[in-house]
């Protein structure tokens, strides 16, 4: 059989934009879950949000993408840390079936809103002006924007790892998700920072919105289709650990590319298959700690 | 004025004096709908060790969490320099330069030795240098970069102590300190709480080990069924060993 290097190319970079939103969504959700004990169901409401919030920016107030870019996961994140403060605060201590039922009815309540008004049919969003257009690679051609997409979302995972894994505030996140009474003990004010916790997941929902509007258009339930994989994704790479939600995020956007291109039937459904046989071998997941 | 209602008249005259740094008024409290503490009072002034000795279960660590804002629901009254805790949250109690070193370490697995060492924020100037904390625990230094849950029991130990003596936190509260360590680390406990004492801190220690607390102690109360049943300085030891020994089970 013989390879076509462009297609096979053209499917890998498809599969690395889409790797790239798993990783970012993933990684949201990672740090939630480590924090509040929460599976935030309402992620891709909120991934959603962001694409929104980009819209309303461009088109309500004349604020370009480099605008939303920075707006959108902030105003979405402080919607999330009201939702966090009026409701999801309350869940400390139960199960995670009543988690579960909230956020997916919030999901639900956030999208049938936005359907209300919007209809499911996409809305156009432009690529930005400096990112048009492409480069011819030679054996591929590169659209800017989607390369930007894949740069830019590595770059925030790893800025995010960094935040977690190295500095002092991560630290205090680390400790807290281990001991919360203890670290509050120490005079850290944990509610808070449970807040802001749920704060930056979703903002990099928000943020993953942002990115993908210009690809995939701007629709109510365009975080519904996308986040049951990356909840293949989280229960592939285990929950709680930040940098094995970033590598599976990107790895099985490449496999799901690859398979595109080497037996098509299959691209929809290997993500799913691979749950299985992870779950099989390894029920915690493939860098989460069993507990 | 204050409420002094102790079993015993003796216990009295040990706990209501003047000056006291930490005063703790008839305090009750609950784990869900337990009852664990029926009315604790006792002082602790500036500078002393006081040591709270008892079985297990009477409720002596539950006084301590009781004082550190780690336990829900508590009534009646917790005086520290004049600042009331008992409707506070932890993180503005340990503001207040209270620390407290849980029984079972709790050092964090997912951080390192440093990590460890640096969390808690300090809160006030005149906390021990990272050189002093070393100059007490030399173990620590060499393990910096190690897990923290992979220290030995002891260096676990040091490096819960030594983390709360950064901080600049005056009032420690050690949950049995030398539970399950060797004799020559209970030793270097040992030094290290008389030395700490030397420096001005003042120190509330729960202690399952009579023997080691006598060493360091000013003053002992006892509890038992989430009271304070009875309370004597160390100067008194020696009359008091009979009843002790009813009182401990020993």
């Amino acid at each position: 059989m013989s390879i076509n290097l462009q297609a096979l190319s053209a499917q890998l970079l498809v599969g690395l934009i889409n790797g790239s939103f798993y990783a970012l969504l993933s990684l949201g959700l990672a740090v939630i879950f480590g924090m509040l004990n929460i599976i935030n169901f309402a992620h891709g409401a909120l991934y959603m949000m962001g694409a929104f919030c980009a819209y309303f920016l461009l088109n309500g107030l004349g604020l370009n993408y480099w605008f939303a870019l920075i707006i959108a996961p902030v105003a979405v994140g402080i919607f999330g840390m009201i939702l966090e403060r009026t409701m999801l605060k309350w869940l400390t201590g139960l199960d995670h079936l009543y988690g579960l039922l909230l956020t997916f009815g919030l999901a639900l309540i956030i999208q049938g809103v936005f359907q209300n008004y919007f209809g499911s049919s996409g809305l156009p969003y432009a690529i930005p002006d400096q990112l048009r257009g492409g480069m011819n690679l030679g054996f591929m051609f590169l659209p800017i924007y989607r390369g930007w997409v894949v740069i830019f979302s590595l770059v925030v995972c790893l800025l995010t790892w960094y935040l977690i894994e190295r500095t002092r505030l991560g630290a205090y996140l680390r400790a807290a998700t281990e001991n919360p009474t203890l670290v509050r003990a120490f005079g850290i004010n944990v509610p808070r920072m449970i807040t802001l916790t749920y704060g930056l997941g979703v903002g990099l929902a928000a943020l993953a919105g942002v990115l993908s509007a210009p690809i995939n258009q701007v629709r109510p339930l365009m975080g519904t289709d996308l986040i049951i994989v990356v909840f293949a994704v989280v229960v592939i790479g285990g929950m709680g650990s930040i940098m094995g939600s970033i590598i599976t995020g990107f790895t099985l956007g490449i496999v799901e590319g690859l398979t595109k291109y080497f037996y098509p039937e299959a691209s929809n459904t290997v993500v799913f298959v691979l749950m299985v046989l992870v779950l099989l071998v390894k029920p915690a997941g493939l860098t989460g700690r069993a507990t | 004025m204050v409420d002094t209602n102790v079993a015993d008249p003796k216990a009295s005259a040990a706990k209501s004096q003047a000056g006291a740094i930490l005063e703790v008024r008839n305090l009750e409290a609950w784990y869900g709908e337990s009852h664990i503490l029926h009315g604790i009072n006792f002082d602790v002034r500036p500078g002393e060790v006081v040591t709270l000795l008892g079985r297990n279960g009477a409720g002596k660590t539950s006084t301590l969490k009781s004082i550190m804002g780690m336990i829900g629901k508590r009534t009646g009254s917790i005086r520290y320099e004049n600042n009331e805790l008992i409707r506070m949250s932890s993180d503005k109690i340990a503001r207040l330069g209270v620390a407290f070193c849980p029984e079972e370490r709790g050092i964090f697995s997912s951080l390192d030795v440093r990590e460890n060492l640096m969390l808690p924020p300090t809160i006030r100037s005149g906390g021990l240098s990272l050189d002093q904390i070393f100059d007490l625990f030399p173990n620590l230094k060499e393990r910096l970069s190690s897990q923290g849950t992979k220290l030995s029991g002891g260096e676990q130990q040091m490096l819960a102590i030594g983390r709360i003596l950064r901080t600049g936190a005056r009032f420690l509260m050690l949950d049995e300190p030398t539970e399950g360590l060797a004799p020559v680390i209970i030793q270097q406990i040992g030094h290290t709480i008389s030395r700490l004492k030397s420096e001005g801190f003042t120190i509330l220690l729960v202690e399952q080990n009579f023997r080691f607390a006598s060493t360091v102690a000013d003053r002992f109360y006892i509890v038992e069924h989430g009271k304070i049943i009875d309370g004597f300085a160390n100067s008194e030891l020696q009359a008091n060993m009979d009843k002790l020994h009813t009182y401990l089970g020993v």
